[in-house]
């Protein structure tokens, strides 16, 4: 039972060794000549103003949550177009229709955000 | 997918419900009167769902590719929520004015909420149980804060959602332990390849992570700290509808998956069932001698009917069952009836909801005391009323099952729960009113508040065919 995962506690302790091995191997062996421009945060060559823990607006959030609706309706539709005309020989019509009130259900929902309001950023 | 027609006539309560929620976003959308319009249509839908489920009791069917099961317990469980649902809409309209939620989604969640319940309670399989848990769950979470101006709103939803995720954890986990050891999530298949596993500590673990996670959701003793902030928090209808929809469903969901393995299997989880049992039962019971806030004092009393119910359950029965199932009946619409009185003496900004505010109701308002004077009588186990049977099908359940003292444990209980319900029956006819404040008339709610008193007599003058009913689908 145990002798199966052997491979997996591999990859795993493999996984470790490397990390660890890269961080501290590049600490140790390369030449350290630290200036204060090179100790600060790297912002694309621009000054680092204010801190890292600012609120973000929840607008941001908003737009990630709908995101992630339509995001989940590709993976949905996106194998079954895929398979669609197998599944129609074998099942029939069925295969469409399912999907057809899957898409109105979930268009529905994208047309009451709409209705909200939900796309405005203002 | 639809393989006959019989099957689209199973599956009808679901459809009228989904269709339902759809046409509810399309009057929120397009009609900018929809908060009036909603809480009629959604009562409709309600009904005819609820009584169509009523109706088709008897044509028992598994349907969905052995998901789902229709007809028998899970018809009647239909029924309770959907008309437990019906009422919370009714005693919500002139509500939600005062409680400033206006909205008509609070109307459509409320439906989402059934939809999932009614998930729950005829799954067939585990993975539809968890959806029906999810849908059910994750729409109370959003009910119970309605209101986001109001901080302990925002306090009672952020609670909730907390716990509650955490106790979803541990149904899932639950899920995959017994998924591990008995490779199917069928509760048939795992029904039947119990007793070669009542040994196989990784399910017997599995079946107690799945059990606690519900003991979280039924408000059972040790996981019940959510319950009074949550219930205080929310709006007094919705708080209502957790306790009666919310417990129901999380119990319909113990008794799909379980209910097969009482039929002559070795009862293994019976000390975890009666210990928390017994902790429930009596913590409820004497916690809310001490509160103040009528609805803190209903939640700790619906702590203590979730340790009575949980009696059934370790008496590892059918009477057992068929008591459960009959207690929750009773339970949902006496329930709900306190609560609809609370709603409608409930001023504006959550006011009058302190006990003194019951003082000398019955010069007040003779009709709501005498309501409610009914309802605490029901709730403390008062023999005419439909608790009384509720908790008589239960202990007789228990000493059926040889565990006699749990049922003395109950009684003990009840006795010391009577004090508190019948004070407020003394505050109301023996005290004189100590407030000025005028109670706001509201037909609707009254209506509501008028049909579970009819019902709640109704299960006390015919408790037995109810029962005998019950115990029809469970041979």
């Amino acid at each position: 039972m145990i002798e199966q995962y052997i491979p997996v506690f591999l990859v795993i302790a493999f996984a470790i060794v490397f990390a660890v091995l890269v961080v501290f191997s590049s600490k140790l062996l390369g030449p350290q000549r630290p200036t204060p421009e090179k100790l600060s945060t790297y912002e694309s060559g621009m000054k680092p103003v204010g801190s890292t823990h600012e609120r973000v607006s929840v607008k941001y959030y908003l737009v990630a949550m709908l995101f992630i609706i339509f995001d989940l309706e590709v993976i949905f539709v996106y194998p079954w177009a895929v398979k669609f005309r197998i599944l129609y020989n074998e099942i029939g019509t069925s295969v469409f229709v399912s999907m057809l009130i899957f898409l109105i259900v979930l268009e529905l929902g994208y047309l009451y955000v709409y209705k909200k309001g939900g796309f405005k950023w203002e | 997918m639809l393989y006959s027609i019989e099957e689209f006539y199973s599956i009808l309560p679901f459809i009228i419900l989904s269709t339902g929620i759809l046409i509810s976003v399309l009057i929120e959308m397009y009609s900018s009167k929809s908060e009036k319009i909603l809480p009629w249509f959604s009562i409709i839908i309600f009904s005819a769902a609820g009584f169509y489920s009523l109706l088709t009791v008897n044509s028992m069917s598994v349907i969905m590719q052995g998901m789902l099961q229709t007809g028998g317990i899970p018809n009647i469980f239909h029924f309770v929520f959907n008309f437990g649902a019906a009422i919370t809409c009714l005693l919500s309209v002139d509500y939600i004015k005062k409680y400033g939620a206006f909205f008509g989604e609070y109307y459509i969640l409320i439906q989402i909420s059934v939809l999932g319940m009614m998930c729950m309670a005829g799954a067939k399989d585990l993975f539809m149980i968890f959806i029906g848990l999810e849908v059910m769950s994750v729409s109370f979470y959003a009910l119970a804060g309605m209101n986001r101006k109001r901080l302990n709103a925002n306090e009672a939803s952020l609670k909730y959602f907390l716990l509650g995720a955490f106790a979803t954890g541990f149904v899932v986990y639950g899920i995959a332990l017994i998924y591990g050891a008995a490779h199917s999530t069928s509760i048939d298949v795992i029904t039947a390849s119990f007793p070669a596993m009542s040994g196989n500590v990784i399910f017997l673990a599995g079946v107690l992570l799945f059990l606690i996670g519900f003991s979280f959701k039924i408000a059972a003793f040790p996981f019940h700290m959510w319950v009074p902030d949550v219930y205080q928090g929310s709006a007094t209808t919705i708080a209502g509808l957790f306790s009666t929809g919310g417990k129901a469903a999380a119990f319909s969901a113990i008794i799909a998956s379980l209910a097969p393995l009482f039929a002559g299997s070795v009862h293994v989880f019976m000390p975890y069932l009666a210990v928390i049992s017994v902790l429930s039962m009596l913590f409820g019971s004497i916690v809310a001698i001490s509160q103040n806030n009528i609805k803190r004092m209903l939640a700790y009393s619906s702590i203590a009917h979730a340790g009575y119910m949980i009696i059934g359950l370790a008496a590892g029965n059918h009477a057992g069952i068929a008591g459960i199932v009959f207690y929750l009946t009773a339970y949902t619409f006496m329930n709900l009836g306190a609560f609809g009185i609370v709603s409608l003496i409930e001023g504006n900004g959550e006011t009058n909801l302190d006990l003194n505010s019951y003082a000398g109701l019955s010069e007040k308002n003779p009709m709501l005391a005498l309501l409610l004077s009914v309802f605490m009588f029901a709730l403390a186990g008062l023999p005419p009323f439909a608790g009384f049977f509720g908790k008589y099908y239960v202990f007789i359940s228990a000493v059926k099952g040889n565990i006699t003292w749990l049922a003395i444990v109950g009684v003990i209980s009840s006795a010391i729960s009577v004090y508190f319900y019948i004070r407020i029956v003394v505050l109301m006819y023996f005290r004189d009113s100590q407030s000025g404040f005028t109670i706001k008339n509201s037909s609707a709610g009254m209506l509501a508040v008028i049909i579970s008193f009819m019902l709640v007599i109704l299960l006390g003058i015919i408790p037995g065919s109810v029962i005998n009913l019950i115990s029809s689908f469970l041979n």
